[in-house]
């Protein structure tokens, strides 16, 4: 393939990436501060519908981004009120609302569908920018979404590690009860942690709707199951914010490369190249997670001192560390 | 589980109930549907004419058996989200044994036999699969459950693509149907076979018995109840999840082999047709009570079944169904989370 | 800045946790807090540290009444505590663990932070390296962080709990030139221990704890016996135990190593016959538990550890070997780790009892469970659910759920929640095991009984076993000592 066109083509793997990476990081947020929400598949997909709706509505595309994130913070909000305040598992809550939020939109959405509506404005150059070779047609020649994501991923890296308030998120993720005695109001952060995490989760969808995949076509959208491997992503990325626009931009990548590589693979069915991605993404988790089982640990034990010692590094170096306090509700006590 | 008297838990999961139905009322008047005519038409859908009961039936089992299921792995204290890839699975391993026997002399009943024999098998091992992950891989069993989901329907599309695709091209419709002497016999002209209920309620009556009144089952509870207890009192713990998993895997694989005998005659992208997750949700309402997950799963099935209506007479999309199912469970959660609120206060 | 507390009650439930305690604390003295667990002087210092808030009393900085609601609001007003597990942030490095909660703008000032807790640390004789993740520090490196971060607050009262364990001999010598010098510029420091020996030679006075009351305080100069004495009471008389039953070794431990982040058992061999009662004593947290559980096949053992029973060699073999070679194991907490609650008496029954069959044989399920009922002198029915019963009840249930003949039976801290009378009806049914062969090893904080119904004893501190005593040749006093560090060689 000639070397433009794969430029061109992986510009293209960074727009499409660019609502998997708003989800991600907005879920890395979450999980940072120690809440897991499982509802991200249905939300996504309940967000784009209610956004391409209110966009379709109203004419406007900053209404329509705006409810897709008003549903996003919402729905994250019931899975934080569940958890920290019914005191409910998070899993449990999660997972009905992931499928609930799924039938919502295929049903409210109905009168929507292949209805035309706004979309965004096209990519526009930045100048001078753009000229520079590769990365000015990468990264420079984009939609405004694009940019903003690049916005995203510098501030969230900024947020969680430079600030003050980044600190504290991450304290109440890892040691809640250190948190506090700092005087950290625990369950607070964790609300307004999820429900801004849940916000850009809720703004992945009408980037679909209102852009990648625009318009809503029901079932067919084919956004079910990318909330699932935001969540994988989530895990892969080590809830950094940036490894997890890392991950977006992978996955992204498998997806284009099942179009890319079709007509070279003429034996594999182009439908499996599209779904492949999936589990290939998934599979990754087993390697980033073998450190974690308890039967390495015990064989660790017999192992010789010296021995032990270096598979421990090794192990170690291979394990992604969830924040501590992941899913686990917080007591004062 | 003991507080409170029975009358009083009722009443908390009644008003879970009613706020449901709110809820989803609330719903339809924001699609502009009429909540009474949308209500009436799945009633009418479901329980209308004898066929569309069989039909209902017929979404019944399938369901039952996932419900039963996810009850072995919440008693183990699991979330078995891998059940929608072992219903898949069981369906793959059910249309491979009839392939492959197809065109061998073997008498058509045997044929049938083995490839239930077959789709039990490979829901259980799909399962097994899961547990593995969990045991030696240290992954969460929900995030391999997924995992295994995404390549299950991988395969099936590829099957259905690739190697198993129609003369011609492969369509989304499927594989070639099976000839209907490999189709379980059917009472009269509905589409519903004797085999499927009496599957289905010997599944339920084995899981009843299993979790009642059998060590295995008491085992299991011990298991999900308090894992470090059970290992202290003896009980291998990780060889009992193991066990869950494979049990329900056997039973969703059983859906899936019904799925392909008894409904499409063939293998389809979606057989599992969502019933996996639903099985979850409708374990998650039962509480533990077995025998409840027949009637939950019934009513359930009828929601499912007679919602296919609404876009035909009402123009409303068929998830309606999803929203009020959903919308159950999530009340019965809050409600439950309530409850305890009230408890510890008082 | 003095303190004073005055007439502080506290319940939790039915127990009373802290029954009128009144203490003044004067700038200048480090202050000793002795007791045994459960004795009340963790309720008091976390009250005083805004855990919780005492239901009755008040508590007065300078003579002026001050309410403390919560943890930063006691730092506010200059109380610190440095908990026995710093509650600071591992996988975060120095920097942001001091910065985290401190008062500021958007951007924390790393650079002037930094540098002020530098400074601080050089007063003091401490190094840190701000740059450096928790996690890689030892305890004692992250004691002296959580000491610095306190001070660097503002901390005028400076709280240690049990901050000598697990830190190194010249890390200990540093904390105390360390405290000595606040102390000096006029601080004080309260310091919560079990080690008799480090509060005889660093506290200026020692408030001792038991059962909820404050029952003494020494002054320099005391010596550890007189602390002993206000702790344990009287000494007991002897008498009541069996005596061993012949010399059959039933068990063999050789070169015993755990490996625990905290505490490092080395070196430990015994041997054990049957029909034997070993005590076990020491303080929470001194290895007993590690040791105990290792023998049960609970816990890892590391190095050249050889543990054989009955001549099987049982080292590093999983825990249903255990099980199959006669070994029990009873933990202390019931609820969490020996009982299983939403299954009912009956169903832990069926649990231990013979389960080869498939099905359930409620019948004969339901008569065995009776029959232990009565046995036992439980107080509760075959249906009953386990988390209804009382302590007491579940700690008979504990035991009838044992198998009929053992080896070797481990139990933790047996009488906890009994009342006089269980406690007696316990030990009769453990003697009636002796009789039978069984050799028993039990942790207790009870000296009394260990005294009483223990043929040898060994007492542990932190992490160190001492040689086998005999019952009957020891004293509640000695076995205190011992407890309390002395006659340990480091």
């Amino acid at each position: 393939m000639e070397f433009d066109l794969i430029i061109k083509g992986l510009a293209g793997v960074i727009a499409a990436a660019t609502p998997v990476l708003f989800a991600t990081v907005g879920e890395t947020i979450t999980e940072k501060s120690g809440v897991t929400n499982l509802s991200v598949n249905g939300t996504i997909i309940l967000s784009a519908m209610i956004g391409f709706a209110v966009a379709t509505t109203t004419t406007s595309l900053i209404l329509g981004f705006a409810a897709g994130a008003i549903v996003g913070a919402a729905v994250a909000a019931l899975v934080a009120f569940a958890s920290i305040n019914l005191k409910q598992s998070q899993v449990a809550v999660g997972f009905v609302l992931t499928l609930m939020t799924r039938d919502l939109a295929y049903f409210l959405g109905n009168p929507y569908m292949g209805l035309s509506g706004p979309r965004v404005p096209p990519a526009f150059e930045i100048p001078i920018l753009s000229k520079i070779p590769i990365l000015g047609t990468l990264f420079f020649n984009q939609d405004i979404l694009v940019y903003l994501s690049f916005v995203l991923i510098i501030f969230a890296y900024f947020w969680v590690y430079k600030t003050r308030p980044g600190l504290i998120l991450q304290g109440i993720g890892e040691r809640p009860a250190s948190a506090y005695i700092r005087g950290t109001n625990v369950n607070k952060m964790r609300y307004i942690y999820t429900i801004v995490g849940g916000a850009l989760v809720g703004l992945a969808g009408p980037m679909y709707s209102l852009s990648v995949k625009a318009g809503w076509k029901g079932a067919i959208t084919g956004l079910d199951g990318i909330g699932w491997i935001v969540l994988a992503i989530v895990i892969f990325g080590g809830w950094s914010p940036l490894k997890a626009a890392m991950g977006a931009y992978l996955f992204a990548l498998l997806q284009w490369l099942g179009l890319v590589l079709q007509p070279s693979l003429p034996s594999i069915p182009s439908q499996v190249l599209q779904v492949a991605p999936f589990p290939l993404m998934i599979l990754t988790l087993l390697l980033v997670n073998i450190g974690n089982a308890e039967w390495v640990d015990r064989t660790l034990m017999a192992l010789p001192e010296n021995t032990r010692k270096i598979a421990s590094k090794v192990l170690r170096s291979m394990r992604t560390n969830p924040p501590a306090s992941l899913g686990v509700p917080f007591e004062n006590e | 589980m003991k507080s409170g008297s029975r009358l009083y838990r009722f009443g908390i999961q009644l008003a879970a109930v009613v706020l449901a139905l709110l809820f989803t009322t609330i719903i339809l008047l924001a699609a502009n549907g009429q909540p009474f005519e949308a209500y009436k038409n799945i009633l009418k859908g479901s329980f209308g004419s004898v066929e569309s009961v069989t039909n209902v039936i017929v979404v019944w089992i399938p369901l039952l058996l996932a419900s039963v299921g996810a009850l072995v792995t919440f008693t183990a204290g699991l979330w078995n989200i891998g059940i929608e890839g072992q219903i898949t699975l069981g369906a793959i391993a059910t249309t491979w044994v009839l392939r492959t026997l197809l065109h061998t002399d073997t008498p058509p009943a045997l044929i049938i036999i083995l490839s239930i024999l077959g789709g039990f098998i490979g829901g259980a091992i799909w399962a097994a699969l899961v547990g593995a992950l969990r045991t030696f891989g240290g992954v969460n069993e929900i995030f391999g459950g997924l995992g295994l989901n995404f390549v299950a329907t991988a395969l099936t599309i590829w099957l259905i693509f690739g190697p198993w695709k129609r003369p011609g091209i492969g369509s989304m419709s499927g594989t070639e149907p099976f000839p209907d002497t490999l189709w379980l016999p059917v009472i009269s002209s509905l589409r519903l076979s004797w085999w499927s209920v009496m599957i289905g309620v010997l599944a339920l009556v084995f899981v009843y018995i299993l979790l009642s009144n059998t060590y295995i089952g008491l085992k299991l509870k011990a298991v999900g109840k308090n894992r470090k207890a059970a290992a202290l009192l003896g009980i291998p713990t990780s060889k009992y999840m193991m066990s869950a998993f494979v049990i329900c895997g056997g039973l969703a694989g059983l859906a899936g082999a019904l799925q392909v005998l008894a409904v499409y005659h063939r293998l389809i992208p979606s057989i599992s047709s969502g019933y996996g997750f639903l099985g979850l949700m409708v374990g998650m309402l039962v509480n533990y009570q077995v025998i409840w997950a027949a009637p939950v799963a019934f009513f359930f099935a009828a929601l499912k079944f007679g919602s296919i209506q609404l876009p035909i007479v009402l123009k409303l999309d068929s998830a309606l169904s999803g929203v009020l199912q959903g919308a159950l469970v999530l009340f019965v959660l809050m409600m439950d989370g309530v409850r305890k609120r009230f408890e510890k206060k008082g | 800045m003095k303190v004073e507390l005055r007439n502080i009650h506290k319940y939790f439930g039915p127990v009373h946790a802290n029954n009128n305690i009144s203490l003044t604390i004067l700038p200048g003295t480090i202050q000793g807090i002795v007791g045994e667990n459960g004795a009340g002087k963790s309720t008091l210092m976390k009250i005083l540290s805004g855990f919780f808030q005492a239901d009755t009393g008040e508590i007065l900085l300078d003579d002026v009444e001050i309410k403390i609601h919560s943890p930063a609001d006691a730092i506010k007003q200059g109380i610190g505590m440095l908990h026995q597990d710093p509650l600071d942030f591992p996988p975060m490095k120095v920097i942001d663990n001091l910065l985290l909660g401190h008062e500021g703008g958007l951007i924390p000032e790393r650079k002037k932070v930094a540098s002020e807790v530098k400074n601080l640390a050089n007063q003091f004789g401490f190094s840190i390296d701000t740059e450096a993740y928790i996690e890689s520090m030892t305890v004692g490196e992250r004691q002296q962080l959580e000491i610095l971060r306190l001070l660097w607050l503002g901390a005028k009262i400076l709280i240690l709990d049990e901050p000598t364990t697990g830190i190194s001999a010249s890390q200990k010598e540093k904390l105390f030139e360390t405290l000595t010098k606040l102390a000096s510029d006029g601080m004080i420091v309260i310091f919560v221990s079990h080690k008799l020996e480090e509060i005889e030679c660093l506290c200026h006075r020692a408030a001792v704890f038991r059962g909820g009351l404050l029952v003494g305080e020494a002054i320099q100069p005391y010596h550890i016996n007189d602390l002993v004495r206000l702790m344990f009471g009287k000494p007991m008389e002897l008498g009541n135990r069996l005596g061993n039953l012949g010399n059959n070794p039933v068990v063999e431990i050789k070169d015993l190593e755990i490996d625990d982040p905290r505490l490092h058992i080395k070196n430990v061999n015994l041997t054990v016959h049957a029909g034997e009662v070993i005590g076990i004593a020491g303080m929470e947290g001194s290895g007993q538990r590690l040791f105990l559980r290792a023998l049960g096949g609970l816990l890892p053992t590391t190095g050249r550890t050889k543990l054989s029973v009955n001549d099987r060699d049982l080292t590093h073999e999983p825990y249903g070997t255990y099980l199959k070679g006669g070994i029990a194991y009873v933990p202390a907490d019931r609820m969490e780790e020996g009982l299983i609650p939403g299954l009912t008496l009956k169903d832990h029954f069926v649990l231990t009892g013979e389960t080869k069959k498939l099905f359930i044989d409620e019948e004969t399920a339901h008569q065995r469970t009776k029959v232990k009922i009565s046995e036992f002198n439980i107080k509760g029915r075959p249906n009953s659910f386990v988390e209804d019963l009382s302590g007491g009840n579940q700690q008979r249930a504990l035991l009838a759920l044992l198998n009929e003949s053992l080896n070797l039976l481990l139990l933790e801290h047996p009488s906890r929640g009994l009342d006089l009378e269980s406690t007696i009806w316990l030990w009769e049914k453990l003697k009636d095991r002796c009789k039978t062969g069984t050799a028993v090893l039990f942790i207790s904080s009870d000296l009394e009984q260990i005294l009483n119904y223990s043929d040898r004893i060994l007492v542990f501190f932190g992490g160190k076993v001492s040689k086998p005593l005999k019952a009957s040749e020891s004293s509640v006093d000695q076995l205190g000592q011992l407890m309390g560090g002395k006659g340990f060689s480091n």
